[in-house]
């Protein structure tokens, strides 16, 4: 595939200045569900047009925004600009480099949602970005793109800019929600969900960047369109994050089903200094470690596909190990990573994380005993399905699938195990 | 007084968010209190309780939280350099051992005229470009990406200068 669809700013020098977006189309999309389609019809091409969340969860757009409680009102979009799973910077690049689609695509949910007022919540170290999105919005006001009676309907829309201050777990949608509010950033119980009860208890969608950004060419070229990329149930491109151990690192679109071989080996330039690959994580922390087997590298990076060779998709980062790597380390790297970023709210996540850390200190120095790599594995099954969000079960699981998977690189830093791991 | 000093910008924050919804502007009011006061201090933070009507208690409960505000001094320059996994895969572990030794301070300290503290964080959404860190100062944070021990010196040296006139 040649086109870039989220990515067009590399498509289309400039892209991140208003005259050069609107000069190519930008908010036609918009104008046009607002003076001629009604809320339930834009749902309805969004549906059709089979686009799943890329925020991780891979859940369809159009059915979620349907669950909003009828008639209650005020109603809010949240933009979830959190991006904080480690190996992930696609929603950083599309908002720096393709902002005014972001911002259109949130505009055209919040039509959907007949929500009046849109925030956008920027994790904190997003400062400079957010500065720029505030100036890119106050643009958009000057132009009656944004603000009272847009395209002389009876529709107005505020747009809202929201940091964040350090906390990964408002990447969850209601900490999110939480911390908007002003509270500590910790997940609620569901049901409710957000579509019943969300921002200030009103009816609320939360989606991510990537996600809203797909909308404006959804809405110009058609729901056919849109689902003739990609497979059958993963509709549309991706933009696969890729980091670690590849030539050339960075952020590539291509469309749902792309092989893991394709974008490690092709697309990034395939691993340095001649060496083998060895593992991918291809969700970040958040998803079992997969062993770069043939049949793994053959397989198509979509929703269904990840699964069916045990692992997920999430929000498609991949960091690439190889044969230089040690397993053991990757996974005390991510128990730190999820030690430090439990929200501390439900006791089998806060304690587990902090045992397995502990764990993993000796196993790090040699000193564990192997019962102690028993003990990681015990305490990795504890945590998962006890916890009120998923990041317990993401801890849980990365450290008992790379046991599974990868025991013996463990036990080789076990107590009484002379030969030392690479 | 923040009340006072930000008039303007304090209702500008809290125009953002509906008027009976007041305790949304905490974090943003926070973050205002940190570029003028440095340090959440006690009083800092009451401070932005009564700007919103909310405890200080709850306040605090918030900076204690998030992890981009401070309550305990630290240099006026925080250099966070990222060491998580895909960052680690390229090299910021021993950027950052190398920058601490250059510093001779050890990671999460501060250099001893007070300007510059070195603290490790988790991923920042630039692993294609580490190693690299961001820049928390008393107005902002910005990012600065494939770096050498050289280059971030350079930078240091450079806030150095900034941070004793200012
Ligand atoms: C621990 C955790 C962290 C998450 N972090 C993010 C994030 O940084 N960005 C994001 O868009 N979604 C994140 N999510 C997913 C959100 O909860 C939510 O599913 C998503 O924002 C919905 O938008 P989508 O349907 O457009 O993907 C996270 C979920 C969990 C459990
Ligand atoms: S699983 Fe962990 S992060 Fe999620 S709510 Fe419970 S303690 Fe917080
Ligand atoms: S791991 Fe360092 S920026 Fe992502």
């Amino acid at each position: 595939m040649t086109e870039h669809i989220v990515l067009r700013h590399r498509d289309l020098e400039g892209l991140d200045q208003l005259d050069v977006y609107l000069e190519n189309g930008g908010f036609g999309a918009l104008e046009s569900i607002v003076k001629k389609k009604s809320p339930e019809q834009v749902i309805d091409i969004v549906k059709k047009s089979g686009l799943r969340g890329r925020g991780g969860a891979g859940f369809p757009t159009g059915v979620k925004w349907s669950f909003l409680s009828p008639d209650v009102f005020p109603r809010y979009v949240v933009a979830n600009a959190d991006e904080s799973e480690p190996g992930t910077f696609k929603d950083r690049e599309i908002m720096e480099r393709n902002p005014f689609q972001f911002l259109e695509g949130v505009a055209i949910c919040a039509y959907a949602a007949q929500a009046n007022v849109a925030y956008i919540y920027c994790r904190g170290e997003f400062w400079d970005l957010t500065r720029e999105l505030d100036s890119k919005i106050e643009q958009l006001k000057e132009l009656g793109l944004l603000g009272k009676k847009l395209f002389a309907s009876d529709y107005s829309l505020e747009m809202q800019t929201h940091l964040g201050a350090g906390a990964y777990i408002c990447g969850e949608e209601t900490a999110l929600l939480e911390s908007l509010e002003g509270k500590l950033g910790q997940p609620r119980l569901r049901p409710p969900f957000p579509a019943a009860e969300g921002l200030y208890g009103k009816p609320t969608v939360v989606n991510n960047v990537e996600t809203l950004t797909n909308l404006p060419p959804i809405i110009n070229r058609g729901a056919d369109w849109f689902s003739s990329i990609g497979t059958e149930k993963s509709t549309g491109t991706k933009v696969f994050s890729v980091s670690g151990k590849v030539e050339r690192p960075g952020n590539y679109e291509l469309p749902l089903g792309a092989t893991f071989r394709e974008l490690i080996f092709e697309r990034a330039g395939g691993i340095p200094n001649g060496h083998a690959i060895k593992a991918i994580l291809p969700a970040g922390a958040s998803a079992p470690i997969l062993p770069a087997t043939k049949e793994v590298l053959d397989t198509g990076m979509d929703y269904e596909s990840v699964s069916q060779v045990g692992s997920s998709l999430g929000s498609a980062s991949i960091i690439v190990i190889d044969e230089t790597v040690d397993i053991a380390w990757v996974e005390s790297k991510i128990t730190d990573f999820f030690e430090h970023e439990s929200c501390g709210k439900c006791t089998p996540c806060r304690d587990g994380t902090y045992w397995m850390k502990h764990i993993f200190e000796r196993i790090m120095h040699d000193t564990a005993q192997p019962q102690e790599i028993d003990l990681l594995h015990t305490v990795g099954i504890g945590i998962q399905g006890k916890c009120l969000c998923a990041l317990g079960d993401f801890a849980g699981l990365a450290v008992t699938s790379a046991l599974e998977r990868f025991g013996p690189e463990f036990d080789l830093h076990a107590v009484g195990n002379s030969s030392k791991a690479a | 007084m923040l009340a006072e000093i930000y008039t303007q910008e304090i209702e500008a924050i809290l125009a953002k968010y509906p008027s009976d919804q007041k305790r949304s502007a905490v974090m943003p009011l926070l973050f205002l209190a940190q570029r003028e006061y440095g340090t959440l201090t006690n009083e800092a933070i009451s401070e932005v309780g009564e700007l919103i009507g909310l405890q200080s208690t709850e306040v605090a409960s918030l900076v204690g939280f998030y992890t981009l505000y401070h309550d305990r001094p630290g240099g006026k320059y925080r250099i966070q350099v990222c060491t998580d996994l895909p960052c680690s895969l390229r090299g910021a572990q021993a950027f950052a051992d190398e920058l601490c030794e250059k510093l001779d301070i050890r990671m999460g300290e501060t250099t001893p005229d007070g300007q510059v503290t070195v603290e490790e964080v988790k991923c920042l959404a630039a692993c294609d470009h580490a190693p690299m860190f961001q820049l928390q100062e008393p107005n902002g944070i910005h990012y600065y990406e494939d770096q050498s021990a050289g280059s971030a010196m350079a930078l240091i040296e450079a806030l150095r200068v900034k941070g004793q006139v200012d």
